[in-house]
């Protein structure tokens, strides 16, 4: 599998390959714990980010939360589909609900995030 | 994403109905030192518009219950509140403010004239002991200050509501907006051979709609709950939207809204102090913080333009947002034009109902006119927003 998880409940999937930009969101857990998602900003295009800086806002009714940037790297594209209705992040948080592409400054910094099996079990103690 | 979520619930109290919560599936949170609900597995906006459309059941047996009891405790406990608690006839309920000495609010409540000289009180849970002490050290020797730690309370809120309670208890549905009493709820299935639950009534609550606040033994809290989710209308509702609901109608929230840094005026319960104690009135003052809060009453009802921004320098308002960003408690305000500090939100979220981002506001009196453009600091943008008239939305009390 090519998708990796942040502690802070975010998503990577390096789906394309080699140099080809990262998509980034937020899991299953992260849209369950905040409910009915109803506003995300969302980073310029363009913008360059350090890993761990906030990247973007996810609102529900309850709470906001930020957006950890997973990854340093250029951002590349926004999902303008999500802005327009933030509950994707609810009905497809892995799928059409996702927030934005980075291009990566450090592969490295990929191959250090949490796994799939490692996220789940990490995630269902927090 | 940083969406913590608390599991340190061991010293925490627990209210009749907490097993009943865990078994609907319901996200427990800290709360006023008692795990309660924060929202049931449909989520807090399915819940908000299911009470704004429905019936929605609430525990807020976190909250106190108490009685005040003997031939002066109407005049005693007037001593603390710039409230008509001595006219206020059986079988009527009350919005009430105890004051300290600079007329700060140390918490807001309900009272309900009982009749026999006995006032039932109900208030916010997080204040319920220091209430308890407050009542016993400046009314205790006026009256008999009694604690009703064994009964649990529930609220029934939504224009289903009256139908529901009428079902179980036929009659009830002729209760006003903040009266109540004493009746017998059936637990029969309604063919009125069943069980009776004991409970006091009142029609009223804290979401805006038409419904009921229901106090029954800690004993019966199970069964009573078990059977109004048994009607098809109900739905369990959590603190999440009771916070959205109480919000969109315009009601404070104590420790968020109000608390002994903010007076009645400058929260604007004008509404909660009766003529009966305003200057001119017959029984004038003689709350705490009389001087403070009479002289800010009159300044408040300048005319407009010429209000005194000396003694009253900021009020609670309400504010949307002109854009889709929710601003939330803590957001510091700007005036519109030249970025001035004005004031901070001390509620805000995005209206489930409302349809947009909705709060309260303390803001500098000359910002405070429904109309005002103003402008909240959301992460270094600003959002642009507008003073508005509260409730956010209408609200739905049966007034007969």
């Amino acid at each position: 599998m090519t998708v990796k998880y942040t502690k802070d409940h975010e998503w990577v999937d390096a789906a394309g390959g080699g140099n080809a930009p990262v998509t980034v969101g937020i899991t299953v857990h992260a849209q369950d714990a905040l409910g009915d998602v109803v506003f995300v900003d969302l980073p310029e295009v363009g913008k360059t980010f350090a890993q761990g800086e906030v990247a973007g806002v996810v609102e529900s009714v309850k709470a906001a939360a930020d957006v950890f940037m997973p990854v340093s790297g250029e951002v590349t594209e926004v999902n303008e589909a999500l802005r327009a209705d933030p509950a994707l992040a609810n009905s497809d948080p892995l799928g059409a609900g996702w927030f934005f592409k980075v291009k990566l400054a450090d592969a490295l910094q990929l191959d250090a995030l949490m796994d799939a099996t490692t996220y789940d079990k990490f995630s269902s103690e927090a | 994403m940083a969406a913590a979520q608390s599991d340190a619930t061991d010293a925490l109290l627990k209210t009749p109905l907490h097993d009943l919560h865990v078994e609907l599936g319901a996200r427990m949170v800290p709360f006023a030192g008692c795990s309660m609900p924060v929202q049931y597995p449909t989520g807090l906006v399915a819940e908000h518009k299911h009470t704004r459309r429905a019936a929605g059941l609430f525990d807020i047996s976190h909250m106190g219950q108490l009685r005040l009891v003997g031939p002066d405790a109407a005049a005693a406990f007037e001593t603390l509140m710039p409230v008509d608690v001595i006219g206020l006839a059986p079988g009527k309920q009350r919005y009430g403010l105890l004051l300290d000495d600079e007329g700060g609010i140390l918490d807001d409540l309900m009272f309900f004239n009982e009749g026999h000289d006995s006032i039932f009180v109900i208030v916010n849970g997080a204040c319920k002991a220091a209430d308890l002490a407050h009542l016993q050290q400046k009314i205790g020797s006026r009256c008999e200050v009694q604690a009703l730690p064994d009964r649990a309370l529930l609220a029934l809120q939504g224009p289903q509501a009256a139908a529901t309670m009428a079902r179980l208890c036929p009659g009830i549905e002729r209760f006003l907006f903040m009266t109540g009493g004493a009746v017998l709820i059936d637990n029969g299935n309604g063919n009125g051979g069943g069980p009776q639950i004991p409970a006091f009534v009142t029609r009223s609550g804290y979401t805006g709609e038409d419904g009921f606040e229901i106090s029954v033994a800690a004993g019966d809290a199970d069964a009573l709950a078990r059977l109004l989710l048994a009607q098809p209308e109900v739905k369990p509702i959590g603190l999440g939207a009771r916070n959205s609901l109480r919000l969109e109608a315009g009601l404070c929230l104590y420790g968020s809204d109000i608390d002994t840094t903010t007076t009645p005026v400058e929260a604007s319960l004008n509404w909660a102090i009766q003529k009966v104690r305003r200057t001119g009135g017959a029984r004038q003052g003689g709350f705490p913080g009389a001087d403070k809060v009479l002289a800010q009453l009159t300044a408040s009802a300048g005319a407009a333009g010429h209000t005194d921004h000396a003694t009253l320098k900021r009020r609670r308002v309400g504010l949307v947002a002109l854009e889709r960003i929710p601003v939330r408690d803590g957001t510091l305000l700007e005036s519109f034009e030249g970025g001035l500090a004005i004031g901070q939100v001390t509620s805000g979220l995005p209206g489930p109902t409302a349809e947009r981002p909705i709060a309260m506001a303390y803001v500098a009196l000359a910002y405070a006119a429904p109309g005002t453009r103003i402008q909240a600091i959301v992460r270094g943008k600003a959002v642009p927003m507008e003073v508005t008239t509260l409730p956010f939305v209408p609200t739905h009390y049966f007034r007969g």
